[in-house]
């Protein structure tokens, strides 16, 4: 054991980590709009609207997020035209390309966990809505959806944890995050286990973070 | 398409190959898993508060940690490992362990922290009747095991062993980066010499689909086929 390793590499990999929370905080908050928009899509009567939102899901979920990374990052910059547009400003820069790939996946998951949540509301509870004469988009947005989201709560608490972990493929293009400079300081010094412990230890303490705010929330939330 | 074709043109027998390679990785990987999981379940439900510590370490830091830092944790420590055992036993020669052995091995511990919580939840959510009745028609350990709480707790955990083997076979394109020539791998290849990463990323996506959806169609008959006589 290499007690000085740990310590010296610890204020790097706490530095790091900062990415990886920048990164984390802000596939969360595009990845729960965009998931909130496809569940409503799902939740549609349309068949079309219907299909579209499930086969986003479906694609999402059934393929590994690397590959959605490595789509993204290396596939997109091959098209010409986008080369040309404003969007190559965002596109060439491996950050929001992480970005942009963390959001969609966690999108994907987000609309499943806030679907079932939707769905296991009791309709007793929107047809008191009605006999009350709230609106319909009233009774959507002001009791459907808060009640679908504690009910979704702990399953997104584990999305949460999910995505954090998700974030370490970040490190896949280029980006230095906490693996990325894990990765780099075990293969300049050929210390995996000291490496592992401290940069595991941050990880897992978020992790624990993480789960207590959810449980918090969840009592809160309780009814 | 052309780039699909098989033989020394297209690269349609490397992609079939390394898709091969990807399936005998996830079910390497699985059944390491299972067998992670065999040893730690009872952990996990022992009386005994220490065992329990043990168990809940192992499923926590491991479902905690992301899954590229395991991988690396074996990539580089691997060998390392194998070498300071050997060398007990007098064994002081450079051993390099093959980049399938070091990926399965990363993918099954992973894959065995999820089997794991999922035996552990079946085997509670089973009656405690069931426990109890074979007990008292006094059926010896390994019969009761096998006969009685293994075939309900299948049933219970097979829907959520289908989750784990959809996040396993995903997992296994992170091994790609220890040089293993799995779909991940073989795109990077073939997007690097023809300069056209779109096309095989957006292939290899088709290829994990394809594999998640035939798998889940197997898993349902094998669900159907668990839960007969409920």
């Amino acid at each position: 054991m290499d007690f000085e390793l740990m310590i010296n590499s610890f204020p790097k990999l706490l530095n790091a980590t900062l990415i990886t929370l920048k990164l984390l905080s802000a596939s969360l908050i595009f990845g729960l709009f965009i998931g909130l928009f496809f569940a409503i899509l799902r939740v549609n009567k349309n068949p079309i609207v219907n299909k579209f939102a499930y086969g986003y899901s479906y694609v999402f979920r059934g393929t590994p997020l690397l590959v959605q990374i490595f789509i993204i990052y290396f596939g997109l910059g091959q098209i010409e035209y986008l080369r040309s547009t404003v969007l190559w400003v965002i596109l060439k820069e491996p950050y929001w390309c992480a970005i942009i790939a963390f959001s969609l996946n966690t999108g994907a998951y987000t609309s499943e966990i806030l679907r079932s949540a939707f769905q296991t509301i009791k309709p007793g509870i929107i047809e008191a809505g009605q006999s009350l004469g709230i609106s319909n988009k009233i009774i959507f947005y002001k009791i459907q959806i808060p009640i679908a989201i504690r009910q979704s709560l702990p399953a997104y608490g584990n999305e949460i944890i999910l995505m954090m972990k998700g974030t370490s493929l970040a490190s896949t293009v280029t980006l230095m995050d906490l693996t990325g400079v894990a990765k780099y300081i075990i293969s300049t010094t050929f210390k995996p286990i000291e490496v592992f412990i401290v940069a595991g230890g941050i990880y897992l303490f978020m992790t624990f973070i993480i789960h207590n705010v959810i449980k918090f929330l969840e009592r809160k939330y309780s009814y | 398409m052309e780039l699909l074709s098989f033989g020394k043109t297209g690269w349609g027998d490397e992609l079939l190959i390394a898709t091969m390679m990807t399936i005998a990785v996830s079910i390497t990987a699985m059944i390491i898993g299972f067998l992670f999981a065999l040893i730690f379940t009872p952990l996990k439900l022992s009386k005994s508060k220490f065992l329990n510590l043990i168990g809940n370490s192992y499923t926590t830091v491991i479902r905690g940690v992301p899954e590229l830092l395991v991988i690396y944790l074996f990539f580089f420590g691997g060998s390392g490992a194998v070498m300071y055992v050997a060398s007990i036993f007098g064994y002081n020669e450079y051993i390099e362990i093959n980049a399938f052995i070091t990926g399965s091995f990363a993918i099954g511990i992973i894959s065995g922290a999820y089997s794991t919580e999922v035996f552990r939840g079946a085997i509670q959510s089973i009656d405690k009747g069931q426990f109890e009745a074979s007990k008292v028609l006094g059926l010896k350990k390994p019969v009761h095991f096998f006969k009685v709480i293994m075939p309900q707790m299948l049933r219970l955990a097979i829907p959520n062993l289908s989750n784990v083997w959809q996040i396993t076979l995903k997992d296994t394109s992170l091994i790609s980066v220890t040089g293993l020539v799995e779909i991940m791998r073989q795109s990077y290849i073939a997007a690097g010499s023809t300069r056209d990463p779109l096309f095989f990323y957006s292939f290899a996506a088709v290829l994990y689909l394809l594999l998640t959806y035939l798998s889940m169609k197997l898993i349902n008959k094998l669900e159907i086929r668990y839960s007969r006589g409920y």
